[in-house]
């Protein structure tokens, strides 16, 4: 039974309104769906269209915002609407947007998510429509990472080089040579330094390889490695050669042979590996090139780090996917979200968008900015390797992603940790690998 | 008392009270092995809330640090400063506002009654409904959302905030419908019956009886619903386009940038705000919850 305090809730309860509140619940579950607003207002000829942009550091964030009002103040007919996407989960919430035909008009993305969505007719052929400004601006090489079946779908903006960022004050003393953008470190002589870099508890580098697909394929360019082969039928296989092994190999050996690469920073991703790097436990750390930012907000005082160009094999190629703006398919007004593309992307623009984002334009005349040539945060050494980039081995190749989760990053991190040998790894990528994509290109 | 039981008493109050001592010493071995499991599972359960609160405190360097402090040394309110610049974080946490508390509300609407009936009228087709919603319980989020997004679609409520609260309200019904059963269940029939006898028609007596000894159960099972619904972040995600609807778990996401790269400090800002809510309504109701789930645990 009850006690007696519990007898007495009634009144504490208030039944009288509780009952209002259960009488005004249909009503009020209504409610919110009277507030939904149409996706577009045409008022007097004014059009507006929304833009979903992924900025999400503090100064890219700002720089998208105010290029926005920029244009919005010049454009009274044509406002563009400022809407905030999310990188962890665009992929989901576009192909979501894109069924239920709620997309937003200017798309936000990087190129090896475009794919599906231009397959699958939800973005916009944008080849006719490019200004010729814009197309001569960006060189051939940035393109060709969002065209698919000879068709653009969308525009290359920013891009990021895969580099090393190093404690300089350790590379001093081991006594190794410092590489430079013109005169790069060979695979054998990064591998050299690491372990002359390597002393007691402390590693001449840590591999942050929690994704290691992008990162193994990306660099193993520089050797000729493509593992992408495609025939002249159009369809792609897997291949794992000599020349696609050798950064693969040269990971492997130095966690696993000459112990010059720690072994836990296998299962972190870059930002984890930074605390040890600023305490000295390891010298180097392959990165992208916007983790300067990161760098130069939680380093210590004083803490004397620079940025070094990544190994090259037989060339210092590296492949890119590059940030993009693209336009949905079902946009009635393709021409003008054009044009505000092409106002964002104009050279002293991208420059304020590369600024804000850490990264580098794709764009010729952005590249030549001062502001991206300066020793300050190494910039220039990136703006240096911008020659180099290449599209990514995988962009355009229907099941990637499938081979990558199920195939690839199970297989290569194994390999890296050392449960399984080159031969085993070539296999699973070679043979199981071509039966994900036969599925894919029936 | 003879004189040979003398003894045998003297040895039997000797062995009692060894037990005595022996058994109070390991009482007290008992329960500070108790009190020490209770305590290890409570800083387990407490860690990720004291390190988020740590972490929203620490300015950017102390993120770096490989030697992390619980205590921040140079404790900042820059995060949250940065975390409001930078998403709108009032506005989402509104939308979720909005949600949670509508689909509370319609969710305990609907199960009150329900629950009634199951719990008072024994029937096969009753047994038959409990044994439903129990069976429901296990089919997983990815089952649903690909056929509930079609039909929601078909029926104009994708990036609704009605269809939102709609998934919610079904999502937590059967949930809420099984607490409540046994709430009900607790409050002895012979009540209702004593208030037929005093003339009480049905209405009052459900409105003047039931009603009232079933609150702190409706108050649990609301709260449940609510900080479902407040913490959901699938169906968010899925559902709602328009980023002027977006709620806060899905706002949040907006701090984490490329290959999973997060803006640290101001993310667990964000995230130790939206855990507030949760937080506040527990203290402030967790007494009538104590109540309610003791009532509806044991039949008297």
């Amino acid at each position: 039974m009850r006690d007696g305090n519990e007898a007495t809730a009634p009144g504490r309860w208030n039944r009288r309104g509780l009952l209002a509140a259960a009488a005004a619940l249909p009503a009020a579950a209504l409610l919110p769906g009277c507030s939904g607003e149409r996706r577009r207002r045409s008022s007097g000829g004014r059009i507006t269209l929304r833009f979903q942009s992924l900025a999400w550091q503090q100064d890219s964030l700002k720089a998208n915002k105010q290029l926005v009002a920029e244009w919005n103040a010049h454009h009274p007919d044509i406002q563009v609407r400022y809407v905030q996407g999310a990188w962890a989960t665009v992929h989901d919430q576009l192909l979501t947007s894109f069924e239920g035909g709620e997309a937003p008009d200017i798309i936000h993305d990087a190129s090896d998510d475009l794919a599906d969505f231009a397959y699958g007719g939800d973005l916009a052929d944008l080849t006719a429509l490019l200004p010729t400004r814009l197309r001569q601006d960006i060189p051939p090489h940035s393109w060709e990472t969002a065209t698919f079946n000879g068709r653009v779908y969308g525009v290359p903006f920013l891009q990021e080089p895969r580099v090393l960022i190093a404690n300089r004050a350790k590379l001093r003393r081991s006594g190794v040579r410092l590489p430079t953008p013109e005169r790069p470190w060979s695979w054998e002589e990064f591998a050299e330094a690491a372990k002359r870099l390597t002393r007691g508890s402390d590693y001449g580098v840590a591999w942050p390889l929690k994704e290691p697909v992008s990162a193994t394929l990306n660099l193993a360019l520089s050797t000729g490695g493509r593992v992408f082969h495609r025939g002249p039928d159009g369809k792609v296989a897997v291949r794992f050669d000599a020349v696609d092994q050798v950064v693969p190999r040269t990971v492997h050996d130095q966690v696993n042979v000459d112990r010059s690469a720690s072994r836990t920073t296998l299962g972190m991703g870059g930002s984890d590996t930074l605390p040890g790097f600023f305490a000295g436990r390891y010298a180097m750390v392959p990165l992208g090139f916007s983790y300067r930012q990161q760098i130069v907000q939680q380093a210590p005082e004083g803490f004397d780090w620079t940025v070094l160009p990544a190994p090259r094999g037989t060339s210092a190629a590296q492949g890119v996917s590059p940030q993009t703006l693209s336009i949905a398919e079902d946009c009635p007004y393709k021409e003008e979200a054009m044009a505000f593309i092409d106002f964002l992307l104009r050279p002293p623009n991208m420059v304020r968008l590369a600024l804000g984002d850490w990264l580098l334009p794709t764009g010729q005349e952005a590249l030549r900015d001062p502001a991206l040539r300066v020793a300050k945060h190494d910039w220039a050494t990136g703006t240096a390797l911008a020659g180099s980039l290449r599209s990514a081995p995988a962009q355009s190749v229907r099941g990637y992603p499938e081979w990558k989760d199920k195939i690839a990053t199970p297989g290569l991190q194994e390999y890296y940790s050392g449960a399984i040998g080159l031969d085993a790894l070539r296999k699973r990528l070679v043979r199981d690998g071509n039966l994900v994509l036969a599925r894919y290109q029936r | 008392m003879s004189a040979t039981e003398k003894p045998a008493g003297g040895r039997r109050a000797e062995a009692g009270r060894r037990t005595g001592r022996t058994g109070g010493a390991r009482r007290t071995a008992t329960r500070t092995g108790q009190y020490t499991a209770l305590l290890a599972y409570l800083l387990f359960l407490a860690f990720p809330f004291l390190w988020l609160l740590s972490t929203a405190f620490k300015p950017p360097r102390e993120l770096g640090s490989l030697h992390p402090t619980w205590i921040p040394k140079a404790p900042t309110l820059e995060n949250f400063r940065l975390a409001f610049e930078q998403q709108p974080l009032l506005a989402a946490a509104g939308n979720s506002l909005l949600a949670a508390a509508v689909s509370a509300l319609v969710a305990i609407a609907l199960a009150t009654p329900m629950a009634y009936v199951l719990a008072r009228y024994r029937s096969r087709l009753s047994r038959a409904a409990t044994g439903w919603v129990v069976v429901s319980q296990a089919f997983p989020l990815v089952l649903v959302i690909i056929p509930l997004f079609l039909i929601l679609k078909g029926l104009h409520l994708v990036d609704s905030r009605t269809g939102l609260i709609m998934v919610y309200v079904v999502w937590s019904l059967p949930f809420a419908l099984w607490m409540l059963t046994g709430y009900v269940r607790s409050v002895p029939p012979e009540l209702e019956e004593a208030a037929a006898v005093d003339g009480a028609g049905r209405v009052r007596t459900l409105v003047s009886v039931t009603a009232p000894l079933l609150a702190p159960g409706i108050a649990a099972t609301a709260l449940f619903a609510f900080i479902t619904a407040w913490n959901e972040f699938f169906f968010a995600l899925v559902l709602l386009k328009t980023p002027e609807k977006q709620t806060l778990p899905v706002v949040l996401t907006h701090f984490i940038g490329t290959e999973g790269v997060a803006d640290l400090g101001p993310l667990a800002a964000a995230a130790l705000l939206a855990t507030l809510p949760s937080l506040l309504l527990f203290a402030v109701i967790q007494r009538r919850i104590t109540g309610g789930m003791l009532a509806g645990a044991v039949k008297s």
